[in-house]
């Protein structure tokens, strides 16, 4: 399928026809414009497409413009969030929103990791579908229902449970915060885990499928049990698509806003504790973005969509970059 | 010393056997997990929801904050207008640019493309909210259902791209050649022959673009904005579902925080039935 496309159909049709010396001649001048037109119309489509992320970076530079202008880079490491003041820094935001997307992945990768080896190497191949079409589902629930279900079911639950911690470790500064609110970091990670987990759990499976079967058999051959032979053949021979895996479920975790919004708690101090509540750049830009009432706020906020555009960005890159690299693009990233 | 070696040798064995059962059991607890939480959401979303949902809820305009009764008949309209209008900008730049990526390979241009709608993907929701929010309703100088739609499209975009690819990927180029030796034009080869052939994956990944959209908010809270009246003016603010879930949800009524439930159970079906629909669609492709 290579080559100037609007020459292949003419000129194959023709082949048998004619002498293949004329049609050559022929041809040169002969343009088909329904291909030509058809190529132009999907190239330009084609185009669209990058324009379209062009626009999209300069939009939020353009609206980031006069806050970037006025803070600079004391943006990023500024403490102070105070719009009646006119003093913006996101510094508290930033920090909340890594700690949140790296405590739940935390708690998620372990289970997706093992719930990942399980439906790839232990269930039947007919039994496959069965467990894990439900993990796929949950991939596919808006994240809105998630932050319905974390803010009326979940979080009276992890409530309960930071009283507990603080009453009997609360000497302990992670365990040292504001117990009662339920609201906070860890509901934060732990809904995010939550959102993660088939996402990580579904890329994962499908990048242990293609670790090469005779790879596992020379070692089950060996005498290795079953268990031996993924710990110490197929997770080292998958372990960069793993790792894509989980970069992209952290770039998924850290521009994650609705469900966030809802458990995270949304304060712009500095975080002490696992129970203190903070936002995310993500739920940030959600809560105060149509209250913004001047300028300047609404280009901070915008600032701060482009910082996270930013981390979502190269984040993204490494993972595309890492499971690229291991499958040659051949892994479904939608279930 | 024979003894000493044998017995060693059968600790070691029972040693990884145990490793083996504790590996197995830690395996099949991760899986329970991830099944439990599902259950456990869907659970409570028809547990609450069905209860709450009733003809009234579905036909009905919804009433001033605290009064009882009402419903969210505007916010299911609005979602499904505002849903369509980006489904009818997002397929033809998505199909288009998928047919010339794999119809028309190009050393860069395709590669490129496929690389950002790859990125694209990583791309929050809520930066597609602002980046609508700059581009069309600065300049538009309102909220407006059609900034929504943008914002929409703009997350549809790069999923019916990456589905079509795969799609067109499938087609085995012996039946493109087959057409092209009977002397038909490549275009007509591509809309006649490769579209048909790969209509079912191209389907699919349409409804999975519009259910990805259809339960997003964050893009809504500063591009549509909501609309507690009837509204089908896409120039003006429009009412959406996920959207009406967030202010339902973070308000102070309980008859609020039930419609949320009710509002929720809708979306969960819409998104069930999509997945149960595309999986029938893609079995029976296999099958033939």
């Amino acid at each position: 399928m290579n080559g100037k496309p609007q020459a292949v159909g003419p000129s194959v049709g023709r082949f048998f026809t004619n002498p293949p010396a004329r049609v050559v001649h022929h041809d040169v001048h002969v343009i088909n414009w329904g291909d030509r037109l058809f190529y132009l119309a999907t190239r330009a489509l084609a185009i669209c497409v990058i324009v379209l992320v062009v626009l999209l970076a300069l939009d939020l530079f353009r609206g980031a413009w006069e806050a970037i202008g006025q803070f600079g880079l004391k943006f990023l490491v500024g403490t102070t969030w105070d719009p009646v003041a006119r003093q913006f820094g996101t510094l508290p935001t930033i920090i909340g929103t890594l700690v949140k997307a790296f405590i739940g992945l935390l708690l998620a990768v372990p289970i997706s990791i093992g719930s990942a080896v399980f439906i790839a190497f232990y269930v039947p191949k007919w039994l496959r579908p069965m467990i894990s079409y439900p993990v796929e589902l949950l991939a596919g629930i808006p994240s809105i229902v998630f932050g319905l279900w974390g803010l009326f079911v979940m979080v009276p639950v992890i409530r309960a449970v930071q009283i507990w911690l603080k009453a009997n470790f609360g000497w302990f500064f992670l365990f040292n915060g504001p117990a009662v609110y339920g609201v906070g970091v860890l509901a934060g990670s732990v809904i995010l885990a939550i959102m993660i987990i088939p996402i990580i759990t579904a890329i994962s499976r499908d990048i242990l499928l293609t670790v090469p079967r005779p790879q596992i058999e020379g070692m089950l051959a060996l005498g290795a049990t079953k268990w031996e032979a993924i710990w110490k053949v197929a997770l080292p021979y998958a372990r960069v698509g793993l790792f894509g895996a989980v970069i992209l479920g952290l770039g998924r975790a850290i521009g994650e806003t609705m469900a966030v919004t809802m458990v995270g708690g949304n304060s712009f101090d500095l975080i002490h504790s696992l129970f203190d509540p903070v936002h995310s750049m993500a739920s940030q830009i959600a809560s105060e973005f149509t209250e913004a009432t001047y300028n300047l706020y609404v280009s901070s906020l915008i600032y701060v969509g482009l910082v996270l555009f930013g981390i979502t960005m190269i984040i993204s890159l490494c993972a595309q970059f890492l499971i690229w690299r291991l499958s040659k693009g051949r892994v479904a990233v939608f279930e | 010393m024979d003894a000493l070696k044998l017995e060693t040798r059968s600790q070691r064995y029972l040693f990884r056997k145990a490793t083996e059962r504790f590996a197995q059991i830690g395996m099949v607890l991760c899986t329970a997990v991830t099944v439990f939480f599902l259950l456990t959401i869907l659970g409570y979303v028809i547990y609450h929801g069905a209860s709450a949902i009733d003809w009234e809820f579905l036909t009905a305009l919804p009433l001033p904050a605290g009064e009882t009764g009402g419903g969210i008949a505007n916010a299911l309209v609005g979602s499904v207008l505002v849903v369509a209008v980006a489904t009818l900008m997002a397929i033809p730049i998505g199909l288009g640019a998928a047919i010339f990526i794999n119809e028309f390979p190009s050393a860069r241009l395709g590669r490129t493309v496929r690389f950002l709608a790859e990125v694209l993907t990583g791309v929050p929701s809520i930066v597609v909210g602002l980046f609508a929010y700059a581009l069309v309703v600065r300049s538009m100088g309102s909220f407006s259902g059609f900034s929504g739609s943008v914002a929409y499209a703009f997350i549809m975009i790069p999923i019916i791209l990456i589905t079509s690819h795969e799609a067109f990927r499938l087609v085995p180029s012996s039946l493109r050649e087959a057409s092209l030796a009977l002397g038909v034009p490549k275009w007509r080869t591509i809309l006649g022959v490769v579209l048909p052939v790969s209509s079912r994956a191209l389907l699919t990944g349409a409804v999975l673009a519009v259910s990805r959209a259809l339960g997003e908010a964050a893009p809504m809270l500063f591009t549509a904005f909501g609309n507690p009246f009837w509204n089908l003016n896409l120039k003006k603010p429009i009412a959406t579902v996920p959207l009406l879930i967030y202010t339902y949800a973070t308000g102070p009524y309980d008859d609020w925080h039930k419609k949320a439930w009710a509002a929720s159970f809708v979306l969960m079906m819409v998104v069930l039935f999509t997945s149960v629909l595309t999986r029938a669609f893609l079995r029976g492709k296999s099958h033939e």
